[in-house]
C-alpha cells in the first residue's frame, strides 16, 4: 500500500498527510451518503412491504431511482427563511445537525484497524460528537420563530439529553470489560477466548453478559435518533414536523440526511459494541466487513420494524422511561458488572 | 422575575390530526392544555338551508355529504322523516336491505375512525389495515348503486333497486398481472350477498389483526387509559351519543330503545364501556364491529330466502319501473309528475333519528304540504362530541388532545353542515 502511494506523497509534498486525509473522507462519506439515500428506499419499502402496500415503484425499476429523484427535488427547491426567523441561526441549525453525524463516523472501524482516524479515546469522541447534535435540532427550531418549532426543540433538548445519560452508562459497562475507548480494541476483546474451539463466536460477543444493557442501549439509541416510538420531536400528528416544519428544500434534507446518518451510526455502533462488529458469528467463517454491514443492516431493520409496530410514546411517558427505567437499570447493571469483573467468576481475564 | 404567561397555539385548520379542519385554539401552559377552543364552521355549506328550495327526494344526496364516512346513515334518518311524514311503510325486504347497508355503514365508519385513531396516536399501520377491509366495502357500495362514496342509494318509501347479482371486478393492467387479477377476484365471482358472506366470514379475524396491534399494546394503553375521562353524568348532560356515550357505561342505543328498519328481527349485542376513557370507546367501537359483523350475516341470511319488493309501490312517492313507464299512459304522468314536481308531503312536523355510527342522527323536517321541506333540521351526533373538548381536554398535553380529537371520530361535514 506504502509503495502505491509513495508517488503521490512526493508530489504533494508536505500537504500530503491533508490530501490523504481528504480521500479517506470522501472514500467513507461518499458510500455513506449512498447508504442513507437507499436506506430512504428500503425504509419506504419494508414499511410498505409491512403495511400491505408495494412502496414506491414509479422512478426506475422498482422505484431503484427514487432516492435519487428525492435529492435532485430537493436540491432544487428554494430555501424560504420566514421574515419572522434569526437568518443567521435559522441557516446553522441544519448544518449543526448534520456535521456530527458526519463527523462521528471518523472513529468508526469497518475492519480490523480500518477507520479514518483509529484514535485511543473513540468512544469518548463518539459520545462527545453526538452531543452536539441536539444543538442542530435546538438552534433551529429557536430560529424558526414558530411555536411549533419550538415545542419540537423543547422536546428535543429533554429527550435526547435524558437518553444520553442511558447511553452513557451503558458504554460504561462496555469499555469497562473492554479495558479500553478504542473501538477496535473493543471488537477484538469480543473475540472468543473461552470459547474459542467450539465455533460459537457469537456468544462470547458483549449482548451475552451485557443483555439488560444491549436493550437499553438499542431503545435508547432508537430514541435518541428521533425514530419511532420515541419520534415525539418530529410527532407529525401533533407539533407536524417539530424543528423541521419552517425549513424546505436543501436545509430540510440537511436535517433528513444527518436523521438517517445517525440511525447507521447508532446500528453500526450496537454492532461494534454488542454484536461483534467484524466478527464472524460461526467458527468455520471468516471474519470481515460484511459481517458488519450485516450486523448493522439487521438493527436498521428493527429500527423499521418498531417503527411500523408501535403507536408514538407521549413526550412525559419517553422522559419517565428514560429516567425511571433505563437509567436505574444500567446503574444497577454497572454495579453488577464491577462486582462480577472483581469476583473469581469474572469472564473477563 | 419576569411574567410568566400561558401562550395560544393555533392548532389547524391544517393540521394532519385536524380530522378535516378542525380548528383548536388552545391555552398551553408549557404542553399542558389549560383551555382549548374549538372553532367551527370551516366545512359550512348550509345543506338545511339548500334542502328548503329543493324537492324531498333531491335533497337525499346531500345527506351523503354531511357526515362522508358514514353516507347511508345519514341517509337513513333523512328519509325515515320523510316517511314518517307520508304515513308510508317500506316493504320488509326495503327494511332489511336498510338494516343491512346501516350495518356495513357502521363498519365503514369504524375502520376509518379507528384507523384515523391510530394514525393520530402513531400507529401508522392501523389505517392501512383498515383501508384494506375498506376498499372491498366500498366495493358492496359501488355494486349497488354506482358510486363508491355518496350513494343516494335509500329512497323515501325504500331503496333505489334491489340488491345486484354481480360484483364489480378487477381488471388486469400494468401493475396486476392475470394471476393476481383471478385471485382478487375469487370472492367476486357470485352475487352481491355471496361477496358480502366470503367478507363477512373473513372479517372477524381482521379485527383480531387490529386487536393484536393495538389492544394489549402498551404504548396505545399508555396513551388511551385515562385519557379524556367522562362519567356517564356527564356524558349524558353533554348530549353524548353513540359510543362516546356507551364508553362511559350507558347502554343507550336507538336500535334497541326505538327499533326501526329491521333492528328488532335481529340478534345482537350492545357493548359498554366502563371507564369512559379513550381506551374504553377504543374497545366499544371494536366490539361493536363485531356486531355488525353478526347482523350482517342475518340479514344476507334473511334476503337470501326472501324475494320480494324492495320500495313502495305507490307511484306517488316512488317511480314506476320503467317498462311499464314505457308502454302505459298513467305509469308515464306519474314518471313525470315525479320527477319534475316531486313529492308532495302532507303538513306536519317530525323527528326521525337513527343510531348512527358516531351517535345519535336526527332528522327534524317541518313540511307545509308543498314539493319541499319547509324547514329541515339536523342533529349530528358529533357537535355535541366537539362541544366537550374543552372539558376532555383540560389539564392534558397536546399529544392527548389530538388522541381525545381521534376517540371522538370528528367528521367536519356533518359537524359544520
Amino acid at each position: 500500500m506504502d509503495a502505491i502511494l509513495q508517488p503521490f506523497a512526493d508530489f504533494f509534498g508536505p500537504t500530503w498527510p491533508v490530501v490523504w486525509s481528504l480521500v479517506k473522507i470522501v472514500v467513507l462519506l461518499a458510500p455513506l451518503m449512498v447508504c442513507v439515500a437507499y436506506l430512504t428506499l428500503a425504509e419506504r419499502k419494508i414499511i410498505g412491504f409491512m403495511q400491505l402496500r408495494v412502496g414506491p415503484n414509479r422512478v426506475g425499476p422498482f422505484g431503484l431511482l427514487q432516492p435519487i429523484a428525492d435529492a435532485l427535488k430537493l436540491l432544487f427547491k428554494e430555501v424560504i427563511i420566514p421574515s419572522g426567523a434569526s437568518k443567521g441561526l435559522f441557516i446553522l441549525g441544519p448544518i449543526l445537525a448534520i456535521a456530527p453525524s458526519l463527523t462521528a463516523w471518523a472513529v468508526v472501524p469497518f475492519d480490523d484497524r480500518a477507520a479514518v482516524a483509529d484514535v485511543n479515546a473513540g468512544l469518548l469522541f463518539l459520545l462527545a460528537i453526538t452531543s452536539i447534535e441536539v444543538y442542530g435540532v435546538i438552534i433551529a427550531g429557536w430560529a424558526s420563530n414558530s411555536k411549533y418549532a419550538f415545542l419540537g426543540a423543547m422536546r428535543a433538548a429533554a429527550q435526547m439529553v435524558s437518553y444520553e445519560v442511558a447511553l452513557g452508562l451503558a458504554l460504561i459497562c462496555v469499555l469497562m470489560i473492554s479495558r479500553s475507548l478504542n473501538l477496535t480494541d473493543i471488537v477484538t476483546s469480543q473475540q472468543p477466548v473461552r470459547l474459542a474451539g467450539f465455533g460459537v463466536g457469537f456468544l462470547s460477543w458483549n449482548w451475552l453478559p451485557l443483555l439488560p444493557l444491549f436493550v437499553v442501549y438499542l431503545i435508547s439509541g432508537i430514541a435518541e435518533t428521533n425514530r419511532a416510538p420515541f419520534d415525539v420531536v418530529e410527532g407529525e400528528a401533533e407539533i407536524v414536523a417539530g424543528h423541521m416544519v419552517e425549513f424546505s428544500g436543501m436545509a430540510f434534507a440537511l436535517f433528513f440526511l444527518a436523521e438517517y446518518a445517525n440511525m447507521i451510526l447508532v446500528s453500526t455502533m450496537t454492532s461494534l459494541l454488542f454484536l461483534g462488529g467484524w466478527l464472524s458469528p460461526v467458527g468455520f467463517l471468516p471474519d470481515g466487513f460484511h459481517w458488519l454491514a450485516l450486523k448493522t443492516a439487521f438493527i436498521l431493520f428493527v429500527f423499521l420494524w418498531a417503527r411500523a409496530t408501535f403507536p408514538r410514546f407521549r413526550y412525559d411517558q419517553i422522559m419517565r422511561l428514560g429516567w425511571k427505567v433505563f437509567i436505574p437499570i444500567t446503574l444497577a447493571w454497572v454495579v453488577v458488572v464491577t462486582v462480577w469483573m472483581m469476583s473469581p467468576l469474572s469472564i473477563w481475564k | 422575575m419576569a411574567e410568566i404567561r400561558n401562550y395560544t397555539l393555533n392548532l389547524g385548520p391544517q393540521h394532519p390530526a385536524a380530522h378535516g379542519v378542525l380548528r383548536l385554539v388552545l391555552e398551553l401552559d408549557g404542553e399542558v392544555v389549560e383551555r382549548a377552543d374549538p372553532h367551527i364552521g370551516l366545512l359550512h355549506r348550509g345543506t338545511e338551508k339548500l334542502a328548503e328550495s329543493r324537492t324531498w327526494v333531491q335533497s337525499v344526496p346531500y345527506m351523503d355529504r354531511l357526515d362522508y364516512c358514514s353516507m347511508m346513515c345519514n341517509e337513513h334518518a333523512y328519509c325515515l322523516a320523510v316517511e314518517k311524514l307520508l304515513g308510508i311503510e317500506v316493504p320488509e325486504r326495503g327494511r332489511y336491505i336498510r338494516t343491512m347497508f346501516d350495518e356495513i355503514t357502521r363498519l365503514l365508519n369504524h375502520l376509518m375512525s379507528l384507523g384515523s385513531h391510530g394514525l393520530d396516536v402513531g400507529a401508522m399501520t392501523m389505517i392501512l389495515y383498515t383501508f384494506r377491509e375498506r376498499e372491498e366495502l366500498m366495493d358492496v357500495y359501488e355494486a349497488v348503486c354506482g358510486a363508491r362514496m355518496h350513494a343516494a342509494y335509500y329512497r323515501p318509501g325504500g331503496v333505489y333497486r334491489d340488491l345486484p347479482d354481480s360484483m364489480p371486478r378487477y381488471e388486469t393492467n400494468r401493475f396486476k398481472n392475470e394471476k393476481l387479477v383471478k385471485q382478487l377476484n375469487a370472492a367476486r365471482e357470485g352475487s352481491l350477498l355471496d361477496f358480502l358472506d366470503d367478507f363477512t366470514e373473513r372479517f372477524p379475524k381482521c379485527c383480531d389483526e387490529y386487536e393484536t396491534l393495538l389492544t394489549e399494546n402498551r404504548i396505545w394503553k399508555q396513551r388511551t387509559v385515562g385519557i379524556g375521562v367522562v362519567s356517564p353524568e356527564r356524558a349524558l348532560a353533554l348530549g353524548f351519543t353513540g359510543p362516546m356515550l356507551r364508553g362511559s357505561g350507558v347502554a343507550w342505543d336507538l336500535r334497541k330503545k326505538q327499533p326501526y328498519a329491521a333492528y328488532d328481527a335481529v340478534d345482537f349485542d350492545i357493548p359498554v364501556g366502563k371507564n369512559g376513557d379513550c381506551y374504553d370507546r377504543y374497545l366499544c367501537r371494536m366490539a361493536e364491529m363485531r356486531q355488525s359483523n353478526r347482523i350482517i350475516r342475518q340479514c344476507i341470511a334473511w334476503l337470501r330466502e326472501h324475494p320480494g319488493p324492495v320500495i313502495v309501490d305507490n307511484y306517488k312517492v316512488a317511480p314506476p319501473r320503467r317498462e311499464k313507464m314505457k308502454s302505459g299512459m298513467e305509469e308515464l304522468i306519474h314518471h313525470f309528475k315525479l320527477f319534475s314536481e316531486g313529492i308532495h308531503v302532507p303538513e306536519g312536523e317530525v323527528y326521525a333519528a337513527i343510531e348512527h355510527p358516531k351517535g345519535e342522527f336526527g332528522v327534524y323536517a317541518i313540511s307545509d304540504g308543498a314539493n319541499k321541506p319547509y324547514r329541515i333540521k339536523l342533529r349530528s351526533p358529533g357537535f355535541p362530541h366537539l362541544a366537550a373538548m374543552d372539558e376532555l381536554a383540560r389539564g392534558h398535553m397536546i399529544a392527548d388532545v389530538v388522541a381525545i380529537i381521534g376517540t371522538m371520530d370528528l367528521v367536519f361535514g356533518d359537524i359544520d353542515r
